[in-house]
């Protein structure tokens, strides 16, 4: 079994052992629908290895008591627990302090919190904040509420056929109205890899804060908050193989400071009297309420475990499985990739002629292979490619060839079902 | 190669197959009694219901939209059956056609009185697309039930 070396081990050189790695997941050895479970819809959740799953167990056995409160053992054991995890955080995202780290729901809560914390209040009629075309609703809607409140617009970058960020159009848009930039790093219903570094630097010479959306890119992409310099990065836990209901804030300490509460509770207070409240310092002030303790350190395992396989092992697997499956398809007949910039990743978007991708998706689901299939939460994408929705399939580092070739066939299954050669 | 099982077979039978590639009365219609609009945002199917009525009958029904084989079929199943037939009698088959995809045995007589629409009835080992197929027959009933009812009705 692979199990989480110590820190020490995670530069390791010599290439894992993939199947122990997929050993590891105990939901991935089951069957579906009577044959082998092929898991592809690694964009919508992942599953979880048995140091994650371990780990929020003993939390519950041997560790549970709240956190920041009791002066017992049990309490400080679990505010241990939960403060390591936080340093766990800052090193894998490369933040330049512990204090920039904040534990939030998901990406969609983090972002939400900085539309409401951050961009409101500073917000004025007329004033500009500034998306890409191939945002998740979560980096959309929050944006159009805050534009509701105060006045201000939402302007779209656009992307080209092959769902590249054009870059002109960008610079174009960026102009002195424009008081937030907030960008996917990785399409979750493209694929494509947003060259955020650039666009950052752009921003940031009309002095433009930029807030990246990382909940498709941390679990595959090498993350360096401080190299981006981004003013704030939002991830999820469940994407990255930790629990759901867990995510992450990253904001300079700067912005942070500067910010006010999103919400009111314990914790995020250091006095209280009916008259006033006293703020509590950095990270609490944005963590009101007794946090998701065990997802949290659920999480400290999932980067550990991530870490231990090491992210360019990770990332040269799953190119190695997209280049599979891209070559795969291509061999479909009637099978168009939506999706096809230069930089992408782990993702595997498609519709067919033959069938709408709610039939693949019930017909890959008999051969035991569960992709996505729908809008992906990104409806402005499937408008931008007139599509009324894709099929998704997504990989993981726990995938193998098998699995695709499990939905390859699936794939022609559904042109044979559809062009009445019904096997 | 792959070969479909029991429930696939069921499920994409050839008259579905060939309803959800050359839908039937797909058009607008003209002067309509009612357009009702169906839509699942989830899934993205979207058709319009265009119903003529003429003395409690309907007397022409066609119909426009996007969407999987089964919604497409349904509701192309659906404008063949309910052409001259009265509006208490496509209320009828409303209830039928519910009970076909829900019910795991649904009676002989259900599947007699609907037949060439039970072969929707294999939807009902499929609970996600249960909604696929009903989209079509909901847009009927919201029509049906306030002709000037502009509103979208859903499955979801």
């Amino acid at each position: 079994m692979f199990t989480a070396p110590q820190a020490t081990d995670h530069k390791s050189l010599s290439a894992p052992d993939w199947s122990a790695i997929r050993a590891d997941f105990p939901l991935l050895s089951q069957l579906a629908h009577q044959q082998p479970l092929a898991y592809l819809d690694n964009a919508a959740t992942t599953q979880k290895p048995n140091a994650v799953i371990d780990s929020i167990t003993h939390f519950y056995r041997f560790d549970n008591a709240n956190v920041h409160r009791g002066a017992y053992q049990l309490s400080e054991r679990a505010t241990l627990a939960f403060e390591t995890a936080r340093d766990k955080i800052q090193r894998f995202l490369h933040a330049p302090s512990r204090e920039e780290v904040i534990f939030v729901r998901g990406a969609t809560e983090a972002i939400n919190l900085v539309a409401q914390s951050y961009a409101r209040p500073r917000l004025k009629p007329g004033d500009e904040i500034l998306i890409s075309a191939m945002e998740h609703h979560s980096n959309i809607v929050p944006w159009q509420m805050v534009c509701l409140q105060t006045g201000a617009l939402l302007k779209v970058v656009p992307i080209n056929d092959s769902a590249e960020i054009n870059i002109a159009e960008y610079q174009a848009l960026l102009n002195k109205k424009t008081k937030v930039v907030a960008l996917t790093h990785l399409s979750n219903a493209l694929g494509s890899i947003t060259p955020v570094d650039q666009m950052i630097a752009m921003a940031h010479a009309r002095e433009i804060p930029v807030l990246v959306d990382g909940a498709q890119a941390a679990p595959h992409l090498s993350l360096d908050v401080k190299q981006l310099d981004c003013d704030f990065y939002t991830f999820s836990g469940h994407k990255i193989y930790a629990p759901t209901g867990i995510g992450v804030l990253y904001g300079k300490q700067s912005y942070l400071e500067a910010m006010e509460p999103y919400q009111g509770g314990g914790d995020m207070i250091s006095r209280v009297s009916f008259e006033h409240s006293d703020y509590n310092c950095l990270p609490y002030k944005f963590e009101a309420g007794t946090p998701n303790i065990a997802g949290v350190i659920g999480l400290g395992a999932a980067i550990d475990y991530i870490q231990a396989i090491g992210i360019d092992h990770i990332k040269q697997r799953e190119r190695l499985l997209l280049d599979y499956a891209t070559a795969g398809v291509s061999l479909i007949k009637g099978l168009r990739i939506i999706g096809t910039a230069r930089d992408k990743a782990s993702i595997l978007s498609f519709v067919m002629d033959s069938a709408h991708p709610h039939d693949i998706s019930t017909i890959l689901d008999q051969q035991g292979v569960a992709i996505r299939a729908g809008h992906h939460c990104a409806m402005p994408v499937m408008t931008r490619f007139d599509v009324p929705a894709t099929a998704r399939a997504s990989f993981s580092f726990y995938n193998n060839e098998s699995d695709i070739d499990q939905f390859l066939q699936g794939l022609h299954l559904v042109n044979n079902i559809f062009s009445g050669k019904n096997g | 190669m792959k070969v479909m099982n029991e429930e696939l077979r069921a499920l994409y039978q050839e008259v579905i197959i060939d309803h959800g590639r050359h839908p039937r009365n797909f058009k607008k219609l003209e002067h309509p009694s009612f357009c009702q609009e169906g839509y699942n945002p989830l899934c993205g199917d979207h058709l319009k219901l265009y119903v003529r009525i003429e003395n409690n009958t309907i007397v022409d029904a066609s119909f426009e939209g996007q969407g999987c084989a089964i919604s497409m079929a349904a509701c192309s199943l659906l404008t063949e059956r309910i052409k001259n037939t009265s509006i208490v009698e496509a209320r009828k088959l409303f209830d039928a056609f519910q009970i076909l995809v829900s019910d795991a045995n649904p009676p002989e007589k259900i599947r007699d009185y609907l037949g060439k629409l039970s072969v929707l009835g294999g939807v009902r080992d499929f609970p996600v697309r249960i909604k696929c197929a009903t989209l079509a027959w909901h847009a009927l009933k919201a029509g049906l039930d306030d002709i000037n009812n502009k509103k979208v009705v859903s499955t979801e």
